[in-house]
């Protein structure tokens, strides 16, 4: 069961993993660049019309939001436990961790589906029911564009990332994970982690606003 | 590859426990009258925990230098992208359009 050859192309298994985690970190840089330019142009925005962005900041749910950092932060101590768990060949805690982080990302996508309903219910999404509230002007539109785009572009790499833990948790279940071979999970996790950072900084830009300190 | 036979929790758990502190940090300052200071404290937790994140949960301590350059690098050319591109919206005359 546990494959102990390197690929033709690497001389040694440590030299294959070191290949793939070196691979992961130039994608995750080409994924700071994707968002990076989202978060400047809400920088540019918010720096713009500051006042405008703090009304509409403080019709977003506050709640929802904050329990969707609570779930992705534990997802990533899941996901790290799971590595660690299959280096020592426990195969099982390894799958069942695996499922848990799995479960954690889809209660996310769960969470953000009943915002973005609660989003529409109250007239917010642009383009498609947007209505100036009392006080608002175009810019309150812009915040929720920014809104919408990044949270979904956020939400399909979440959903990538849960399709590729569950592929995880069935090879841990089988046992194709040890400590000599293990590099596909080590890159799924740098991978989930790195998604678990973007929320962190859409947090921080979207949910704190209009909220009365200011 | 090294580590110790047995499963490792203790500093996961406490990255974890701190991470959670500090996103309660966040949601607080949001209640608190510190005026501009607001996206200051709360991208400056924001980069805090994601700091804790890559140090811990994406293993980078104890990585050798060459990853550290890899996982650096997309930061390193935000420097750029926000540096050159804050000096022109700041420097522009007419900006924004009302």
């Amino acid at each position: 069961m546990r494959s102990l050859k390197p690929q033709m192309q690497f001389a040694t298994l440590a030299q294959q993993t070191e290949t793939a985690q070196l691979g992961m970190w130039v994608f995750i840089a080409t994924e700071v660049m994707f968002f990076g330019v989202l978060f400047f142009a809400y920088t540019v925005y918010r720096a713009s019309y500051p006042e405008q962005f703090r009304l509409a900041g403080h019709d977003t749910q506050l709640l929802l939001g904050s329990i969707n950092v609570a779930i992705l932060l534990t997802s990533s101590l899941t996901m790290v436990l799971a590595i660690n768990a299959a280096r020592e060949q426990r195969d099982r805690m390894a799958a069942g961790l695996l499922l848990a982080t799995a479960a954690l990302g889809l209660a996310f996508i769960g969470i953000k589906g009943y915002e973005y309903l609660l989003d529409y219910q109250a007239q917010s999404v642009p383009r498609l029911d947007y209505v100036f509230k009392p006080g608002q002007g175009g810019p309150t539109e812009l915040f929720w564009m920014f809104y919408f785009i990044a949270t979904g572009v956020h939400a399909i790499h979440l959903s990538i990332g849960i399709v590729l833990v569950l592929i995880m948790a069935w090879r841990a279940r089988r046992g194709a994970f040890s400590r000599a071979y293990h590099a596909p999970l080590e890159v799924v996790g740098l991978y989930w982690s790195f998604v678990d950072i973007v929320w962190v900084f859409l947090f921080a830009a979207i949910y704190p606003l209009g909220r009365g300190g200011t | 590859m090294s580590g110790a036979g047995r499963l490792t929790l203790r500093p996961y758990i406490v990255a974890w426990a701190v991470l959670v502190l500090l996103f309660g940090l966040s949601v607080l300052s949001a209640y608190l009258d510190i005026g501009v200071f607001h996206p200051v404290v709360n991208f400056g937790i924001a980069a805090t925990q994601a700091a804790i994140i890559l140090l811990v949960f994406m293993r980078l301590y104890g990585h050798p230098s060459l990853t550290w350059v890899f996982a650096g690098a997309g930061f390193f050319w935000l420097l750029f992208l926000f540096g050159l591109g804050l000096a022109d919206y700041a420097t522009r005359t007419g900006f924004p359009t009302q």
